[in-house]
């Protein structure tokens, strides 16, 4: 074996991060890591790559222990990584990126030209013709993770661990990739490839190994694995039906719901054509559409993160005013944003504290929540979402992405909305929590609350919605209704408008 | 209260070892007697003396909670200094005296504020305008003279006993616990920490993050005054030019020793105050023992360096890792 784990552990203050686990890479191997969000993938690389002290265990790299105590050590013994948001310097040239810490010299200063050749030189086999002496930044992601992947494997060349490299890639980049991977397979390295996209682990991998809550379940050669075992592997229980819904629960109720809240002619110059949409009462809209059609600015127009340039907006009482995030809270919309990290969490407050936060700003400063109904609030929601926290004072930082998501869901539950915006809530969550997701989407629903759900997987929105917008280039095209709404019946309205019926003026 | 004596240990444990040090240079250092009208020693100066930096540093707490900073309070303190000078030698009376000084420390923050939170200003170089100007402001409204005066009321709040208390230690004392209580009791501690650690999300879940922002600065300018008042009626007169001279980074100092980050977020305003402690006993400290007073500085910076690395939560990892390695080997 090139790479030998024995019983690795790690300990976290109030968590068991890894027991016990054993893993093994043979040369010439692509190994899928896969586990849900907090089963212990990132420990175990950041424990291979000396970012992490191992509490107990021994590796053994081509049989000889290691014990690396920075990633500068594993790379030097041949273990070197690639994460997802590439870690180069965008503001120097490939070549300086390349060769950096290594630079060729003459006289003591770097010599440029020769700098630029062993460049091209590392480049040459992967098959991409670009300018070295360009900035890294002016490349696309795929460029500067396959930019990132050479320089690791000129570094390193034992171990290369790929950490959801694929994440922001489209599908010919990833096609690229994994041309590249393959021939570094070929070649003799051993390959660890952690991601979140199980047809691509089948695709690409020889061999799986599951883990969950810090234990190793299973090691695996991919040919003998059906995705239904694996993601039962994965979640330690049989996939719950949730996630091929039928929408019968909300969808097919016969009698039309009462219009709840009417926009007309919203929009703004730059960000979205102005449209209308009349939002029923329980019902669940799904936004549709490629990167950069106008999903995102449509919630932020109804939400007031930007102000709209035109339109009205009238529920049965009258006018309602949504210019600013704190009019629209009071006017009874939420809106859980794309950017869990940037948008949505204070990462260094507690669980407890994010739950309440929107509604302790809607209440005003002067009179504070008290104390135990706080902590009442956060208790009743960390049961009722099933929020995995050792306790409400945790820093929801800590938490994995699935769990945070949650609270910030909780945070508007909390509020009682009637409008709930939710842009691409299972973005970057695990396969368990996402059906959770699904679940409480449905639930809410019952319950007389109206959700706008914008997402990028259309399985997603074909389980949830009652009905799907599509747009395209900042503009609404299409809406699918009840029995129309179906993943083929999407793409086609995004690739040509008519193909489906086309969104016709209230 | 476990928690924060658990949270304030290390700036607790630092003061009592100052004072363990000085009283080695200094063995009377702690004694306290009472003169019949006031209790008198050098820990009553010591605590009197931190009036101007202690009150600075509970406003500095609560800009800082915001991930910002404000470099004029040494300045502002000029600002109301001069202006109360100003009013009292007008013939104004102390109530309006005090009253147009204080609304000076609040214009000062309104300016700050709305140059960071509705402009956009960077902290830093929002209130470094202030900084820099703001003097030329005192020293037009002092005339570029020293003002100075003798109403006995105002000089009071920088000489007078309360209880035998210095007043102006009474006065800070007093400032610290109400913003502390209206920071815990009502809503805004949290607020303030939401938007110090992600103003974005705060206001997306509805926290008038701006206000907050231009609250923060006036409260910081508010408290600022309050120390210009101080130190104006204890020298019984304004000087534009050096009253709260760099005194600002004293308070931010403060601040940091008091384990605040300034990285924003969660904020303790006892922390804060028992830096101000421990910087003005590092000052009194150091004159007491008796060193030449070109060595003041060199010696402060000493401490100051010694007391952040001791505090710095990176070693905090390698304290627990020593202690690990040497508990066994003392139970051989």
């Amino acid at each position: 074996m090139l790479l030998s784990i024995r019983s690795l552990s790690k300990s976290f203050p109030g968590t068991k991060a890894l027991q016990g686990v054993d893993f093994d890479l043979a040369a010439g191997e692509v190994h899928g890591l896969l586990g849900e969000n907090g089963a212990g993938k990132s420990t175990l690389i950041k424990c291979l790559t000396g970012a992490y002290r191992r509490d107990g265990g021994e590796m053994f790299l081509q049989g000889h222990s290691i014990n690396p105590t920075s990633t500068a050590e594993a790379q030097t013994l041949g273990i070197g990584t690639v994460y997802q948001e590439v870690n180069l310097l965008p503001n120097m040239t490939v070549a300086q990126n390349l060769t950096f810490g290594s630079e060729p010299r003459r006289f003591g200063l770097v010599d440029a030209r020769m700098q630029s050749r062993k460049a091209r030189e590392i480049l040459a086999p992967y098959g991409i013709g670009i300018d070295v002496d360009r900035d890294l930044g002016a490349y696309p992601v795929a460029i500067r993770q396959i930019v990132a992947i050479a320089r690791a494997v000129e570094l390193s060349g034992k171990v290369l661990i790929l950490d959801e490299p694929t994440a922001s890639l489209d599908a010919a980049e990833v096609r690229l990739l994994f041309s590249i991977v393959g021939r570094l397979r070929d070649e003799g390295l051993g390959i660890i490839f952690v991601s979140h996209f199980l047809n691509q682990v089948f695709e690409l991998c020889d061999r799986v190994t599951v883990l969950r809550n810090g234990r190793k379940i299973v090691t695996a050669e991919t040919a003998q694995l059906d995705r239904l075992r694996l993601i039962s592997h994965m979640l330690g229980r049989e996939l719950e039906e949730a996630e091929r819904h039928d929408r019968g629960a909300s969808g097919q109720n016969a009698e039309r719901r009462e219009p709840m809240i009417r926009f007309e002619g919203l929009g703004r110059a730059g960000m979205i054509e102005p449209f209308d949409l009349s939002v029923e009462r329980g019902e669940v809209i799904g936004l549709a559409g490629l990167l950069g059609s106008g999903r995102t600015e449509t919630a932020q127009l109804m939400f007031g993160v930007r102000s709209a340039g035109s339109g009205t907006t009238e529920d049965a009482q009258g006018r309602v005013a949504h210019g600013s995030p704190r009019e629209a809270i009071a006017a009874g919309f939420g809106f859980a944003p794309e950017e869990r990290k940037a948008d949505g969490i204070a990462a260094e407050l507690s669980v407890r504290e994010n739950i309440i936060l929107a509604l302790q700003a809607r209440r005003g400063w002067m009179s504070r929540i008290p104390r135990a109904e706080q902590e009442r609030l956060a208790a009743h929601y960390i049961e009722k979402l099933d929020i995995r926290t050792s306790d409400a004072e945790k820093a929801i930082g800590d938490l994995s992405g699935g769990n945070q998501q949650k609270v910030v869901l909780a945070r508007w539950l909390a509020m009682n909305p009637r409008f709930l915006i939710l842009d691409e809530p299972t973005r970057g969550i695990d396969v368990g929590a996402h059906a959770e997701i699904l679940r409480l989407i449905h639930e809410i629903t019952a319950e007389g609350m109206s959700i706008l759900v914008i997402s990028s997987e259309l399985d997603e929105l074909v389980a949830v919605c009652d009905r799907v917008i599509v747009l395209r280039d900042r503009r609404h095209v299409a809406e699918l209704v009840g029995e129309d709404v179906s993943t083929d019946a999407i793409v086609r309205a995004i690739a040509k408008p008519d193909a489906a019926k086309v969104v016709e003026p209230a | 209260m476990g928690r924060m004596a658990r949270r304030l240990a290390p700036q607790i444990l630092t003061l009592a070892a100052l004072v363990a040090l000085v009283s080695v240079f200094f063995p009377n250092f702690i004694n306290i007697s009472f003169d019949g009208s006031r209790f008198v020693g050098p820990i009553i100066d010591v605590l009197k003396r931190s009036a101007p930096i202690a009150l600075l540093a509970v406003g500095m707490t609560l800009v800082i909670a915001t991930r910002g900073i404000d470099l004029s309070v040494g300045t502002v303190m000029a600002i109301a200094g001069a202006v109360a000078a100003w009013a009292i030698t007008s013939g104004l009376g102390l109530p309006l005296t005090l009253a147009l000084a204080l609304a000076a420390g609040l214009a000062a923050g309104l300016w700050n504020g709305a140059l960071v939170a509705i402009i956009g200003i960077q902290p830093i170089v929002a209130t470094l305008i202030l900084m820099t100007s703001g003097r030329g402001i005192a020293q037009l409204i002092t005339e570029g003279r020293i003002l100075t005066f003798s109403d006995p009321g105002f000089a009071f709040i920088g000489s007078g006993a309360v209880f035998g208390i210095p007043f102006p230690t009474v006065l800070w004392m007093a400032t610290a616990v109400a913003f502390a209580v209206l920071m815990r009791r009502t809503a805004l501690g949290l607020l303030i920490e939401a938007t110090g650690v992600n103003r974005a999300a705060s206001a997306l879940a509805g926290v008038n993050a701006t206000v907050i922002l231009i609250a923060v600065y006036m409260a910081s300018g508010l408290c600022a005054a309050l120390a210009g008042i101080v130190t104006t009626a204890d020298i019984r007169g304004a000087d534009a030019n050096n009253a709260g001279l760099w005194l600002e980074l004293d308070a931010i100092l403060a601040v940091v020793i008091g384990g605040n980050s300034l990285l924003g977020g969660r904020f303790s305003i006892a922390g804060s105050i028992l830096g101000a402690l421990i910087i003005q006993t590092i000052n009194t400290g150091i004159v007491l023992s008796g060193f030449p007073s070109e060595y003041n500085l060199v010696i402060k910076a000493g401490l100051v360096i010694i007391i952040l690395v001791l505090q710095s939560p990176n070693l905090s990892a390698d304290w627990i890792y020593l202690r690990s390695v040497l508990l066994p080997r003392r139970a051989d």
